[in-house]
């Protein structure tokens, strides 16, 4: 008896420790921290504000569609669609400026291609009553296919320079060299991380993962749920595209290949389920700079580049892992 | 009785799951070639009896005698292996697979010498083997047919073939007749008689007394996990079976208290989904409580998906305060002011990884929000009234995950979200299952309270008692139809029994409640 009462009265003393514990984006925010300072510690260059906005900029465009990304896995879904869509989005925007079209229309010409594709995917899903994995695979080849049909092959070049300060300008803050993308990527973290948490439509996607025949019963349409972030990951997926084609001031055809495979491992690695119903905007942009930190640390501490891949695998696995074990213990 | 013939004898078991005894004290006999009835309400321990005897379920206590001797049941596969087979409503088949595929299941025929050790399969001598099978249960079913090819008695037959291929010497049939025309039941008691010749005992689980008369040997009631009678059919009557099935006392539950009835608010005219519900007609009225009675399967759940838009309609009307209400999905029962507390909460009535507060406003998430944004204030006040109101047990600040809480607790998170959205007809199903006593009554005195606030009420319950003391009406459904429409004076649990069992089919009444329906 006496146990029983001193456990009760240390859960009511810990409560706030677990509940820091028990919130999803901690085991990853301590995995990044404990990078970081080993990598502060153990290089000399690591901790430079060179090196930290290399990083942050590398994974930008990543992250952006890691957002959308993120939103449709929470609904039990997933877009294998992204790494294409960001491609087709990019070398849209190329092709338009090479027409001589003004810089913000291209843009808006490449985010509407994205947006298009992601809305493909949804009614494909929705109407057409396909499988998510199977209507974005099909949309992976079409969008990739639609890259090399329209350009023969060939990268666009010569972009307009007002494009390519989009990815490419550093803004003075604070005697700071901040990378443009960053401040993107910012952007639409808030945004996304708002929306998920504070729209009914975010409400609904989380509560559609969850439990969709609830869901429906609840008197929600969701069919419109699924239309709607299938949009917006092929819309995210467009604006990382857009981003990595200023940056790199070229639209090839075969830019971002197998960028959905990163997309979907920044989602993963930060905490999202992979059942669905659970996961949050600040986990994935944790997941995606782990991701970039990683690469870029295994460089700077000289390991070769060679073993990149199966480094990155191993720590995808064993992350998912520790989430498993974590959510069990619960 | 001479005891040696009884091939077999369960004596005293007793089974406890946690908040029910589902089987206390009971005895059980089966003679060789003999075919049993058992019978009782949905919930009285046959299912758990039989899983017990199948090896699905260990027993708590008691013993199990077979040809005299006593046996341990320890799995499924041991039963298997001491002659039990059990036959489930949901058979056990792989659709992909051909019948003898399906016959030999991990028991496959191997060919001798290389083939052996390869682990090939003697397909030829499995097919073989199979149709005789098939044979001795007298289906003519080709054993190289595909089982998703099959119609669901010949499935059935495969069923029996596989349970004859391990030498079963009992043959349990969990509601057999139940998925069958009026045909193939025909045709699966003249398998039935064919393996009582060959010396196979029978225990044949069924609601439909009629067909207790036609074959069964002997009969055995169960009641509330216990054994209340058990006789030769010779000596049975259709009442005397019924009287046995509900003659429990009324215990002390919760009446609804009086509530004024008005106007109607729901009118249902014909609703159709075509095999499932058939031709339903009722009219419900403010302030009522309508109880829908009748067995598992007899279509209950399926009409009242069908008025909420989960399923949709073939054929059939449905007004709602007079004005004609088109439903195409749950969206537009919700925006008539329709409600739905699902009969599984955890599957359909609440997303359990989502916290209490999302739970309760998640069917009125447009009302607590201004042009997409959720006002979060408004769903703290919203979520914490109903927490008071209903008096649900959860930490104050609403973050807890709905799987966290008890059934009881669960269940009043799905009242709050419905109530939440003022609707005007609640359809309950099954509300207080699994509930503990105390929830079970605080859930009957808001009904009441909910019906003199002037809402319609439809509640689907399987416990007659509970049927008995909140409704001021009771539909009894039977085989997906109207089978009686009983006012609050009229029912007894023997008559709703009686109409529910398909024993009394008065057609006379049904119509005359149905016109009557149709004018108010």
């Amino acid at each position: 008896m006496s146990t029983a009462i001193s456990k009760k009265a240390g859960t009511t003393e810990g409560s706030a420790w677990r509940e820091l514990v028990g919130r999803e984006e901690f085991g990853v925010v301590v995995i990044l921290l404990a990078m970081v300072i080993f990598l502060t510690l153990y290089t000399d260059t690591f901790f430079t504000s060179t090196n930290i906005f290399n990083i942050l900029r590398a994974f930008s465009w990543i992250a952006i569609a890691a957002f959308g990304q993120c939103m449709v896995i929470i609904t039990g879904g997933i877009d294998l669609s992204t790494g294409s869509v960001m491609s087709l989005s990019g070398l849209a925007s190329a092709m338009l400026l090479t027409a001589g079209v003004s810089v913000p229309v291209s843009v808006i010409g490449g985010l509407l291609a994205g947006l298009l594709a992601g809305l493909l995917n949804g009614l494909m899903i929705t109407k057409g009553n396909l499988p998510p994995f199977i209507a974005t695979l099909g949309t992976l080849l079409m969008a990739r296919g639609l890259c090399y049909g329209l350009t023969g092959g060939w990268p666009v070049r010569k972009l307009a320079q007002g494009f390519r300060d989009l990815g490419q300008y550093d803004i003075p803050i604070a005697g700071l060299a901040v990378p443009l993308p960053l401040i993107f990527m910012l952007t639409f973290f808030a945004l996304s991380a708002i929306f998920l948490q504070r729209t009914v439509w975010g409400y609904r996607i989380y509560a559609v993962g969850g439990n969709e025949t609830a869901t429906a019963l609840s008197g929600i349409s969701t069919n419109r749920v699924k239309l709607m972030v299938y949009s917006l990951s092929g819309f995210l997926a467009a604006v990382g595209g857009v981003l990595m084609t200023a940056r790199l001031g070229v639209a090839a055809p075969t830019a971002a290949d197998g960028y959905e495979l990163d997309v979907i491992a920044a989602v993963f690695v930060g905490g999202t389920s992979v059942t669905g119903g659970e996961g949050t905007i600040l986990g994935v942009l944790m997941g995606a700079a782990i991701m970039q930190v990683l690469r870029n640390g295994l460089v700077l501490t000289g390991v070769s580049a060679y073993w990149l891949q199966a480094v990155l695998g191993l720590v995808i696995v064993v992350a998912i892992m520790l989430d498993q074990l974590r959510k069990r213990g619960r | 009785m001479n005891e040696p013939d009884f091939i077999l004898r369960m004596e005293g078991i007793s089974k406890a799951f946690p908040g029910v005894q589902a089987l206390d004290d009971v005895d059980f006999e089966l003679a060789t070639g003999e075919v049993v009835a058992l019978v009782g309400e949905n919930g009285a321990g046959k299912s758990t009896l039989m899983k017990i005897l199948s090896g699905a379920y260990r027993k708590d206590t008691g013993r199990i005698f077979l040809h005299g001797e006593e046996v341990d049941i320890e799995s499924p596969h041991h039963a298997q292996h001491l002659g039990i087979s059990i036959i489930y409503q949901e058979f056990n088949l792989t659709p992909n697979q051909t019948a003898a595929a399906n016959i030999f299941i991990a028991r496959e025929p191997r060919p001798r010498g290389l083939g052996r050790v390869l682990n090939f399969v003697d397909r030829r001598r499995m097919e073989r083997d199979a149709q005789e099978h098939l044979e001795r249960v007298g289906a003519r079913v080709p054993a190289t047919a595909l089982i998703r090819d099959l119609s669901v008695a010949q499935q059935q037959m495969v069923e029996v073939a596989k349970a004859l291929a391990v030498d079963a010497r009992i043959i349990i049939m969990d509601e057999p007749t139940s998925a069958l025309g009026e045909d193939e039941v025909e045709t699966l008691f003249e398998i039935v008689a064919t393996l009582k010749e060959q010396g196979i005992a029978i225990i044949f689980i069924t609601h439909r007394l009629e067909e207790v008369f036609r074959i069964a040997d002997r009969v055995t009631v169960l009641r509330d996990g216990r054994r209340v009678g058990g006789m030769p059919i010779g000596e049975a009557t259709p009442e005397g079976i019924i009287h046995l099935m509900v003659g429990r006392e009324l215990m002390d539950m919760f009446r609804k208290e009086e509530a004024e009835i008005g106007e109607p608010l729901l009118e249902v005219q014909g609703l159709t989904r075509r095999g499932v519900v058939e031709d339903v007609s009722f009219t419900l009225r403010q302030g009522e409580i309508l109880g829908f009675a009748g067995l598992v399967g007899a279509g209950r759940t399926e009409t009242a998906r069908l008025l909420f838009g989960a399923d949709r309609k073939d054929v059939g009307t449905v007004y709602i305060e007079g004005k004609p209400l088109e439903v195409n999905s749950p969206v537009d029962a919700v925006s008539a002011g329709l409600g739905l507390v699902p009969e599984d909460r955890g599957k359909q009535g609440l997303v359990l990884l989502l916290p209490v507060l999302e739970n309760i406003v998640l069917p009125t998430l447009d009302n607590h929000a201004h042009s997409g944004w959720v006002d979060r204030r408004a769903t703290r006040r919203t979520a914490r009234d109903y927490v008071d109101k209903l008096n649900i047990r959860t930490p104050p600040h609403l973050r807890q995950r709905a799987k966290f809480l008890s059934g009881g607790n669960q269940q009043k998170v799905v009242l709050a979200k419905w109530l939440a959205s003022q609707p005007k007809v609640l359809i309950l199903d099954e509300p207080t299952r699994g509930i503990d006593v105390g929830a079970k009554a605080e859930v009957h005195a808001l009904m009441s309270q909910l019906a003199q606030a002037g809402m319609g009420i439809i509640m689907i319950s399987s416990e007659l008692p509970e049927i008995l003391g909140m409704s001021d009406r009771v539909l009894v459904m039977s085989e997906g139809r109207v089978a009686a429409i009983l006012d609050r004076d009229e029912a007894t649990q023997e008559i709703i029994m009686a109409y529910a069992s398909g024993e009394i089919n008065d057609h006379t009444v049904n119509t005359n409640m149905r016109s009557e329906g149709t004018a108010a």
